[in-house]
């Protein structure tokens, strides 16, 4: 009981990223509060499913296997875990902010009255004094994300109410493997006792899902472009740099939102989060919810025509120019010097 | 022909999109009156989509209900001039402090209000919070089945809709019989403009608080034309549990705000020169980083 659970989302047979972050953040959480690392498993076809998700540590995954639970529909799943997180009393709940995560999170969050922290960049336990009661509470968990467009962090507790439910986006938490021979239990739902037959309410009548042909998150380079770029047209020189250089194009909140490229490059808070070797930051201020997706890059380059952009301060060179002038002048002398 | 009774979920939020310099005090608090109110931008996109039912079916009635404080009035009024039939406030003190279960409370609650309401069209998340939390927690509530993410509709047929949903790595086409909640993504159409005859008929559309300080001449044409009453519901006009509203309702708590320092790291200063530029490039070659 009061254990930590993490919804492990599947995709094609695979716990996809995310929850697997996610299970290896749970164990780090589960071991400072003393408890057990739980999770849940929902889907078709999951035989096996086990041996992707005990090496992570998990003590008890609950399984919930049905044809019809295939693939992920609100109605059913949520049905399920709500059930479950009844009867088990999780203190915490971790999903993935993906499209599964961001449905299925408000959903429980409400019909347990439990708070939800959406797109969290830091989970951390600790202890709470109500500035209004001066009640005390200990080991809550510290839900952490930018707020207010990125312009400020806020931490966020629930106090009262269980489970504290966060949702994490990919990549922000690393996985990692805690022992490949890890011994956890089995526990097989039986799926009529959690779902009724009018849950299946929605019927999906096709489904095209496609490999992003982005990868963002494995990229060694990455040229990204901000609002400062000033026009679609404007991204063709990043396309450019990138491709000389062997990178990929990603771009801040801002650009994506003024349609200057698609919404799969967005690198933040609530885009990707990022590692390269080499960032380079083109027109972009470098507001906290974009930073809180690059700022682990090993090398940060700033070209901005705004010497206080704050990308500046975390970039380790800074270049005062016009974009549209200086990515001409990097690919110019990358080709000359490395012919 | 069958007429759908619609609501349109919309918010007021600052447009934290464009926040300037001045947006942010010297304490690092925000500076809220620096920062313009704007309608959010993907409940625009759900307003769009309830627009379309109506162009399908033209019996259908489109509420815009909005929370916030008085000056909200003014989404109901951009609502009415882009083609919404009327409107609802729901303000009170009470609300402040709200987190997203306590907002999906009192909304939830007051739609109680409304009967028969066939189809729910939301924003998938607000630019203030970007949660995507308000529209699936309402419809818990309100026991509708919740379809996120909708990008367009595909048809009704059989007093059942089609939907086209944008997923992160693709999309999917499902079908649902009404009642139903759906959360619309800002790829869905934008909302079609303005119209001049609209503008003409609701511009002078007012909540009874803003009549207050009103001149008699406003007052007058508001009250001989109910089309421009816009209804202003506080908690006494709804029926909810004080417990569950504001602060208290909220399990929430925001335990602290902080304005980030930067770490400022050692960075070099580049000269946007022909030799700077060459120069830097041959660094990153040297050390590895590129090349």
């Amino acid at each position: 009981m009061n254990n930590v659970f993490v919804y492990c989302e599947i995709e094609d047979g695979q716990v996809v990223d995310v929850s697997q972050e996610l299970l290896t953040k749970g164990r780090g959480l589960a071991n400072t509060l003393g408890c057990k690392l739980e999770a849940i498993a929902i889907g078709s076809q999951l035989n096996g499913i086990e041996k992707q998700i005990f090496p992570y540590g998990v003590d008890t995954l609950y399984v919930a296997d049905d044809k019809r639970l295939r693939y992920y529909t609100t109605l059913p799943h949520s049905a399920i875990v709500e059930k479950l997180f009844s009867e088990h009393k999780p203190q915490i709940a971790l999903l993935g902010a993906s499209s599964v995560g961001r449905d299925l999170g408000p959903r429980i969050s409400s019909a347990l009255h439990s708070g939800l922290t959406a797109d969290c960049t830091s989970l951390i336990i600790g202890d709470h004094t109500d500035v209004r009661t001066k009640k005390e509470y200990k080991n809550l968990l510290y839900q952490i994300r930018p707020a207010f467009g990125g312009n400020i962090i806020a931490t966020i507790v629930n106090p009262e109410c269980r489970p504290q439910m966060a949702t994490v986006r990919e990549g922000v938490m690393k996985k990692e493997i805690l022992d490949p021979n890890y011994k956890g239990e089995i526990v097989n739902l039986n799926v009529s006792d959690y779902v009724k037959d009018e849950d299946f309410v929605v019927e999906i009548i096709s489904r095209e899902m496609e490999k992003s042909k982005v990868n963002l998150k494995g990229a060694r380079i990455i040229v990204a472009g901000g609002y400062g770029m000033g026009s679609k047209e404007n991204f063709q020189i990043l396309y450019k740099l990138a491709d000389v250089l062997g990178g990929e194009v990603g771009a801040s909140r801002a650009a994506t939102d003024a349609g200057f490229i698609e919404n799969e490059r967005q690198i933040g808070q609530t885009g990707v989060t990022v590692r390269p070797n080499l960032y380079i930051a083109c027109g972009i201020s470098g507001q906290i919810q974009h930073r809180a997706g690059m700022s682990d890059s090993a090398q940060i380059i700033s070209i901005n025509t705004d010497p206080d952009a704050p990308m500046n301060s975390i970039a380790d060179y800074v270049i005062n120019g016009d974009v549209m002038e200086v990515v001409p002048k990097l690919i110019q002398y990358y080709k000359k010097n490395t012919k | 022909m069958r007429a759908y009774k619609i609501i349109v979920l919309a918010k007021q939020v600052p447009d934290t999109r464009n926040v300037g310099k001045d947006a942010m005090k010297a304490d690092g608090t925000i500076n809220r009156a620096a920062l313009p109110a704007i309608f959010n931008p993907e409940d625009l996109n759900a307003l769009e989509q309830a627009l379309k039912i109506k162009d399908m079916f033209p019996e259908s009635t489109i509420t815009i209900f909005t929370m916030g404080p008085g000056r909200a009035a003014e989404i109901v009024r951009e609502g009415l001039f882009r083609g919404a039939d009327n409107g609802v406030l729901l303000t009170d003190r009470a609300f402040a402090g709200s987190d997203t279960l306590a907002t999906s409370y009192a909304i939830s609650q007051a739609l109680k209000n409304i009967k028969d309401i066939d189809i729910i069209v939301a924003g998938r998340q607000a630019i203030d919070g970007d949660t995507a939390q308000v529209g699936p927690q309402v419809a818990e509530k309100l026991k509708m089945t919740p379809v996120t993410y909708v990008e367009s509709i595909e048809k009704i047929d059989n007093n059942e809709i089609y939907l086209k949903r944008r997923l992160e790595h693709g999309v999917e086409t499902v079908k649902c019989p009404f009642p139903l909640l759906i959360t619309v993504n800002g790829t869905a159409d934008p909302c079609r403009a303005r119209n001049a005859k609209l503008i003409m008929k609701f511009k002078y559309a007012r909540i009874p608080s803003e009549l207050k300080n009103a001149d008699e001449k406003l007052v007058d044409i508001v009250k001989s034309h109910p089309y421009l009453q816009i209804n202003e519901w506080m908690v006494k006009d709804i029926e909810a549990n004080p417990e569950d509203l504001g602060l208290s309702g909220s399990p929430t708590k925001v335990k602290a705000v902080e304005n980030v320092v930067l770490q400022a790291k050692e960075s070099k200063t580049i000269p946007a020169t022909d030799n700077g530029i060459e120069d830097l490039v041959k660094e990153l070659i040297s050390n590895h980083t590129i090349g």
